[in-house]
C-alpha cells in the first residue's frame, strides 16, 4: 500500500513538472516565430547599421515578417551587407521597396523597416537572393549633432 | 622534501578520488538492465529525492519571482520601462535562477540526506551484507538514487521557473499595476524556447547529474563512523555548492557569452 502510494506521489510529480515545461513554453515563451516556416533571403548594402543585430526583426508597418541573419561588409569599399530572411508567406514584395533602419521607441533594439514599393507592369517582385538597393541609414547621434552644429555655424 | 611529498600525496590522492568516483558512477549506471527489478526501487527514489523536495522548491520559486518582481519594478520604472518586467523576471528565472537555485537547494535538501544515508549504510555494514548475498550494491543502492536525481531535479527546476514567474506575474500585475497584457506578450516576444528555455534544461541536467554523482560518492566513500558521516554531508553540500557554481559561470559563459 505504501508504495502504491508513493507511485502516485511521483506520477502527480512528473505531471506537475510536465505542466510546468507547457507553460514556460506556451506562456513565457515563444519559437523563432515567422522564420519558422519556409523562407527566401534578401541582401541590402546600407552606409551604417547602428546597433542591428542579428535576429532583429524586418517589420513591414510593424508586423515581423522576418529576421536579420547575417551582417558582413562586404565590397571593396568594405560597406555593410545586411542578409534576412523573409517568410515565403510575403514573397510579392515589388522592387522598388525601400529598407531603413529604425528603432523601436527612445532606447529600444534597432529594426529594418521595409517599406513596399508600387506596383506596376514594368516593374518585378523580389526574388530569393536579390539585393534592395534603395536603403536608409541609422540615425547616429553624434553625426545628428554636427550636423546640427555646422548648420547653426552658417547661419 | 616533506612539503613536496605532500603536495604530491595530495595531488594523487585527488586524482584517484576522481578515479574512483568515476568507477563508482560507471559500475552503478552500466550493465545489464533489470526493469522488473529495478523500476520499483527507481519511483521509492523519486519519491524520497523529488516529490518530497516540492514544497521547497514551490515555496521559495514563488518567493523569489515575487521579489524579482518587485526589485525589477522599482528599477525599471525610473526609466519608465515597467513593461519590461516580464521579460525580466523570466529570463532571471529561467536561465540563471531556476536551474542554480533549484540545484543548491536540492544540494541542501535531497544531496546530503543522500550521503547520510549511504554513509550509515555503510557503518552499520548493510552494504558489505548486501555484496555477501550477491547483490551489487552499486546496482541496488546507487543507481536508483542516482536516476532519480537526475530525473527529478530537472522537473523541479521547471516547477521552479514556472512558479517564480507566476510570482512576478502576481507581484507585477495584481500589485503594482503592470499591464498584464504587456507583461505576458513582451515576456512572449523576448523569451526564445531554444536559446533560454532549452539551455535552462540543460543546465539543470548538468547540475542534476553533478549534484547527485556528489552526494552518492561522498556517501559510498566516507568513514562508517559518526563523525566520518557528518563530515562526508557537510562536504557533500560545500563541494555540490561550489561545483554548481563554477559549473554555472563556465555553462553561462559558452551559451550566453558568445
Amino acid at each position: 500500500m505504501e508504495s502504491r502510494k508513493s507511485h502516485i506521489f511521483v506520477g502527480l510529480f512528473v505531471v506537475v513538472g510536465v505542466l510546468a515545461l507547457l507553460f514556460i513554453a506556451l506562456r513565457a515563451a515563444s519559437g523563432s516565430t515567422v522564420t519558422a516556416g519556409e523562407t527566401y533571403t534578401l541582401y541590402a548594402k546600407f552606409d551604417n547599421i547602428g546597433s542591428l543585430k542579428v535576429r532583429s526583426p524586418v517589420k513591414v508597418g510593424g508586423v515581423v515578417v522576418g529576421r536579420v541573419t547575417e551582417i558582413s561588409l562586404a565590397g571593396e569599399y568594405y560597406e555593410p551587407l545586411v542578409e534576412m530572411e523573409i517568410s515565403k508567406d510575403y514573397d510579392k514584395f515589388s522592387e522598388t521597396s525601400s529598407l531603413s533602419v529604425l528603432t523601436a521607441g527612445l532606447l529600444g533594439e534597432q529594426y529594418l523597416g521595409l517599406q513596399p514599393g508600387f506596383i506596376d507592369d514594368t516593374v518585378g517582385t523580389l526574388e530569393d537572393g536579390d539585393t534592395i538597393s534603395d536603403t536608409k541609414s541609422a540615425l547616429v547621434l553624434e553625426q545628428l549633432i554636427g550636423q546640427f552644429l555646422f548648420s547653426q555655424g552658417e547661419n | 622534501m616533506d612539503s613536496l611529498a605532500r603536495l604530491g600525496a595530495t595531488v594523487t590522492d585527488a586524482v584517484a578520488g576522481i578515479g574512483r568516483a568515476l568507477a563508482m558512477l560507471l559500475g552503478a549506471i552500466i550493465g545489464k538492465p533489470t526493469p522488473r527489478k529495478s523500476w520499483p526501487l527507481f519511483v521509492q527514489q523519486m519519491y524520497v529525492v523529488g516529490v518530497l523536495s516540492l514544497i521547497i522548491i514551490v515555496v521559495s520559486g514563488l518567493f523569489i519571482g515575487m521579489v524579482l518582481g518587485l526589485q525589477g519594478y522599482t528599477i525599471l520604472v525610473d526609466y519608465g520601462a515597467e513593461q519590461s518586467l516580464g521579460p525580466m523576471v523570466a529570463l532571471s528565472l529561467l536561465r540563471e535562477l531556476g536551474p542554480v537555485v533549484t540545484a543548491l537547494l536540492f544540494a541542501g535538501r535531497a544531496g546530503s540526506a543522500l550521503t547520510a544515508e549511504i554513509g550509515l549504510m555503510k557503518a552499520t555494514e548493510q552494504l558489505s551484507s548486501l555484496e555477501m548475498m550477491a547483490v551489487d550494491p552499486l546496482r541496488r543502492v546507487v543507481a536508483p538514487r542516482f536516476w532519480a536525481g537526475f530525473v527529478s531535479m530537472p522537473l523541479l527546476a521547471l516547477i521552479f521557473s514556472a512558479v517564480g514567474i507566476y510570482g512576478g506575474y502576481l507581484v507585477g500585475s495584481g500589485w503594482l499595476g503592470v499591464d498584464e497584457g504587456a507583461f505576458w506578450s513582451v515576456m512572449q516576444s523576448a523569451v526564445d524556447w531554444r536559446d533560454d528555455l532549452m539551455n535552462g534544461i540543460i543546465k539543470s541536467l548538468v547540475f542534476a547529474f553533478v549534484v547527485t554523482w556528489i552526494a552518492l560518492y561522498k556517501g559510498y566513500r566516507c568513514e562508517p563512523t559518526s563523525a566520518g558521516i557528518s563530515k562526508a554531508t557537510t562536504s557533500t553540500v560545500v563541494t555540490a555548492s561550489l561545483a554548481i557554481l563554477g559549473l554555472d559561470f563556465i555553462l553561462t559563459a559558452l551559451m550566453f557569452g558568445g
